[in-house]
């Protein structure tokens, strides 16, 4: 059975007389791979205000992703984080919705320096496992008033609650961007090149390796933009000869997008670290293929069907979501005593435990 | 402001936990004597007074752990303390609690330029971040007026912002992760040197929960390489809706600049009687500055201040020099201290939608004399954050009432306009009662929800940010 309420109040009562797990979608184009009926939010779509001068914009949670991202560029304006397209990825069809965006925290290679989806999120409307409608947060860029439950929603890939209705703070969209790429570099030569671009003052905004090209954007006004990549050329000079590309907007969608790994076979996982730890990582992988992005800080790496790389991560920190595969938890188990508290919220917000059951512990 | 009644039962027991505190700290960290704990009756909000039970400054985590496990144990509430500059009565005791101040954790742990972090000991003063770091070109950048006094655990607690957030954001986007002790003695550690947690974001929902839900003792903070220069420009206005309107045509022309300031005729005046920064006489006055190369600069400051020609500006003054650039900020930055001049204030600091800033400002006005009350602002027009200063005169009976009535108006009309009541301060006891205006019933309840996970026992500042009703229940079952 397939729910599809068209607004909040349906949302509600379908949440309330579900009598057992609901597996919540947008369009589904990001795999929530779990048990029970659907759920889906696309029947609740549509921008309920834009207000360009304020740097705001507020939707409902099934709005196509594309359909905000029109309306923001008509404005000359953009969402900051660069969400991530899953589709060419998983194989999946249909329209991302800003609503799955927000569930699942989906950020692109901008992440590194305009901060995750969950940073330009100012405010969420949500239907708990009650059934209880609530809000967090509002339609204002500098909010402290109560707890930040709009960050902990973002990310919470439906199981604290159903979002029905996002805030966002926008901002100008670029004039032009040009991109500095190094070819030929290690991975460990590669993310010394790029903690040296993040850690100048030029505004790195990309910072990806592929193995072959390291690359690196800049974005803004086109005097600025022309300045600042000869600058960069020249800072890096130490690890090779720099060339500039003045239209990269269809490299930084593939490293967006993962494009290398769209056809290839094996299992795709996602590891968040230390950028500096990176390369020794990759190094004891046995990975098919890798990308690096956010400066060495977010891996994704190509593996052999069920290989284990939580296991192969020790003591480094951080984590490994498994995002195109099956074996595994799909996202890294917490440790105590994180899983109790995150256990515990799960257990106010969805006493039932009936939202995405299992899905994240 | 009501506060709940103390605990007899922990009064009376002042000796026994002075004790158990005192033999798992070192000497003198426990302060219990009513002439030196009356050092800890108060915060920024001085309006408001009352002497803890005790104070205990311990040194590192471990010792954060023992006390509250103490606490915990013998049910006394534990109020969390920075550095005391709460504007929001976030650090207020109440009698029968402990003060749990950070101010000797303040060491530097770890500097990483090529991961750009830093790690630091939660009591050390926002500044002095980055006075860690600034050799190396590098700067941490919320600034919360009080950033060379404020500590970062309190700008943690309240996810405090600053001049500049429009461009970086607050606390909360430059915080990478915690160590924090929970009130039963617990130590966790949330995210790190990584970017994003592998499960839910208790990084995000610890920040800004105003030391309800543990004791912050590390912080891992992002640093920022220094921009290569930066520059302001000073434009003034014959009236505030006109400075207003030029707000929202300088965001919408596709620049950021990394501040925007907003003043008014009655900050205007006061400031330049007590700093003489050399401002306009004017109605309403905007400080706008950008960052970049001085090529950058030039080419952003342009398309600002053609924008701010078309809205006749009574003066239009870019900053030539250092000197210049400093004097126009001398103002800003002296803004609170002229005004404190004048008389007493409350500050208050809601935030409001930009394109609402006209109406807002003229509905102040109106207010302003029907209570009688003075009042001047002067806030952060790029995000909306206002701060109107509403004078008032301690000594007078009733004028404090008469302020804090006045002060909820301006709070309500903000919520009635699609804002909030607190952009950067926090809620503290300050908007404890209003914070049904802004929320239900139930979404208050989901927040008080989140607290019974972190503090079951509600003794961590119990007596914060929600209103006394809706947490009394809560309260009693300790």
């Amino acid at each position: 059975m397939t729910l599809k309420p068209s607004d909040e109040k349906q949302l509600s009562e379908a949440i309330a007389a579900a009598k057992g797990p609901l597996r919540i979608v947008g369009n589904g184009t990001r795999d929530v791979l779990c048990d029970g009926d659907m759920l889906s939010t696309a029947a609740m779509s549509g921008i309920s205000l834009y207000d360009p001068g304020a740097l705001t914009i507020v939707a409902a949670a099934g709005t196509p992703l594309a359909e905000i991202e029109a309306a923001l560029k008509a404005q000359g304006q953009r969402l900051p984080f660069e969400p991530m397209d899953h589709r060419g990825l998983l194989g999946t069809t249909g329209a991302p919705t800003i609503g799955g965006v927000v569930a699942a925290n989906i950020s692109g290679p901008r992440r590194v320096q305009a901060g995750a989806c969950r940073d330009s999120l100012i405010g969420v409307r949500f239907v708990d496992g009650r059934g209880e409608v609530l809000k967090n947060g509002g339609r204002v860029m500098k909010n402290v008033t109560g707890y930040d439950l709009v960050k902990l929603m973002a990310g919470a890939h439906g199981t604290l609650g159903v979002i029905s209705e996002v805030a966002f703070k926008v901002l100008p969209d670029v004039e032009t961007s040009a991109c500095v790429v190094l070819h030929g570099l290690s991975d460990g030569g590669a993310v010394a090149a790029m903690a040296a671009a993040l850690g100048s003052s030029f505004e790195v905004s990309g910072a990806a390796h592929d193995r072959t090209r390291t690359m690196l954007r800049i974005e803004g006004f086109s005097a600025s933009v022309a300045y600042r990549a000869e600058r960069l050329q020249g800072l890096l000079a130490e690890f090779g000869e720099a060339e500039i590309l003045q239209d990269s907007v269809k490299i930084w969608r593939e490293v967006r997008d993962v494009a290398p790994f769209h056809e290839a076979v094996g299992d795709v996982w996602r590891i968040s670290v230390k950028p500096s730890d990176a390369p020794q990582l990759v190094a004891g992988l046995g990975a098919n293929a890798v990308l690096f992005d956010w400066g060495g800080g977010l891996i994704w790496a190509l593996m052999p069907l069920g290989a284990d790389v939580r296991a192969k991560m020790g003591t480094v920190c951080g984590h490994a979501t498994l995002v195109r595969g099956t074996g595994f938890a799909r996202f890294q188990p917490e440790s105590e005593p994180l899983a109790t508290i995150s256990a515990g919220l799960r257990a106010q917000f969805d006493p039932r435990y009936i939202l995405n059951t299992g899905l994240m512990g | 402001m009501e506060m709940p009644i103390p605990d007899a039962e922990i009064l009376a027991k002042k000796a026994q936990i002075v004790v158990r505190l005192q033999s798992v700290l070192p000497k003198g960290a426990v302060i219990s004597d009513e002439a030196e704990t009356k050092a800890y009756e108060c915060d920024a909000l001085s309006a408001y007074r009352c002497p803890p039970l005790c104070a205990v400054l311990p040194s590192n985590t471990e010792e954060v752990s023992a006390v509250l496990k103490i606490c915990h144990e013998m049910g006394v509430p534990v109020v969390p303390r920075g550095s005391g500059t709460s504007l929001a009565g976030g650090a207020l005791p109440t009698a029968d609690s402990v003060i749990l101040g950070v101010s000797k954790m303040s060491d530097v742990l770890e500097t990483d330029y090529n991961n750009r972090f830093i790690r630091v000991q939660s009591g050390r003063t926002n500044l002095s971040v980055t006075g860690a770091v600034e050799e190396e070109g590098f700067f941490y950048a919320p600034d919360p007026s009080s950033q060379l006094a404020c500590a970062i655990a309190g700008n943690i607690a309240m996810n405090s912002g600053g001049a500049h957030c429009l461009k970086y954001g607050v606390t909360t986007n430059n915080l990478l992760g915690v160590v924090m002790v929970l009130m039963d003695g617990t130590v966790i550690e949330v995210g790190g040197a990584h970017l994003d947690a592998g499960g839910l974001d208790l990084l995000g929902l610890i920040c800004g929960s105003e030391g309800q839900l543990g004791v912050v003792t590390e912080a891992t903070l992002k640093i920022l390489p220094k921009p290569e220069g930066a520059r302001p420009v000073l434009i003034g206005f014959d009236s505030n809706e006109v400075a207003g309107e030029c707000v929202s045509d300088i965001i919408k022309a596709g620049v950021l600049p990394v501040a925007i300031e907003f003043m008014d005729r009655p900050c205007i005046e006061a400031t330049e009687a007590f700093a003489h920064p050399g401002y306009p006489d004017c109605e309403a006055l905007l400080i706008v500055e950008v960052e970049g190369s001085d090529a950058e600069i030039d080419a952003q400051l342009k398309v600002i201040m053609g924008i701010a020609a078309r809205h006749n500006p009574v003066e239009l003054r870019e900053s030539k020099s250092e000197e210049e650039s400093a004097k126009i900020w001398l103002g800003r930055k002296s803004a609170f201290g002229a005004m404190g001049q004048i008389n007493d204030y409350m500050c208050l600091d809601g935030t409001i939608p930009v394109s609402e800033l006209p109406y807002v400002l003229k509905r102040i006005g109106e207010m302003s004399k029907e209570y009688g009350l003075g009042v001047g602002n002067v806030f952060h027009a790029g995000d909306g954050n206002m701060h109107p200063l509403i004078l008032y005169d301690a000594n007078k009976l009733g004028d404090l009432e008469k302020c804090e009535a006045f002060g909820a108006d301006v709070l309500r009309l903000c919520v009635e306009v699609g804002g909030c009541l607190t952009g950067e301060h926090g809620v503290g006891i300050e908007k404890r009662d209003l914070m049904y205006d802004q929320f239900t019933a139930a979404d208050l309840e989901a927040q008080l929800r989140v607290k019974d996970v972190f503090d079951p026992k509600w003794l961590l500042n119990p007596a914060k940010v929600f209103p006394l009703d809706a947490t009394a229940e809560r309260r009693a079952s300790q």
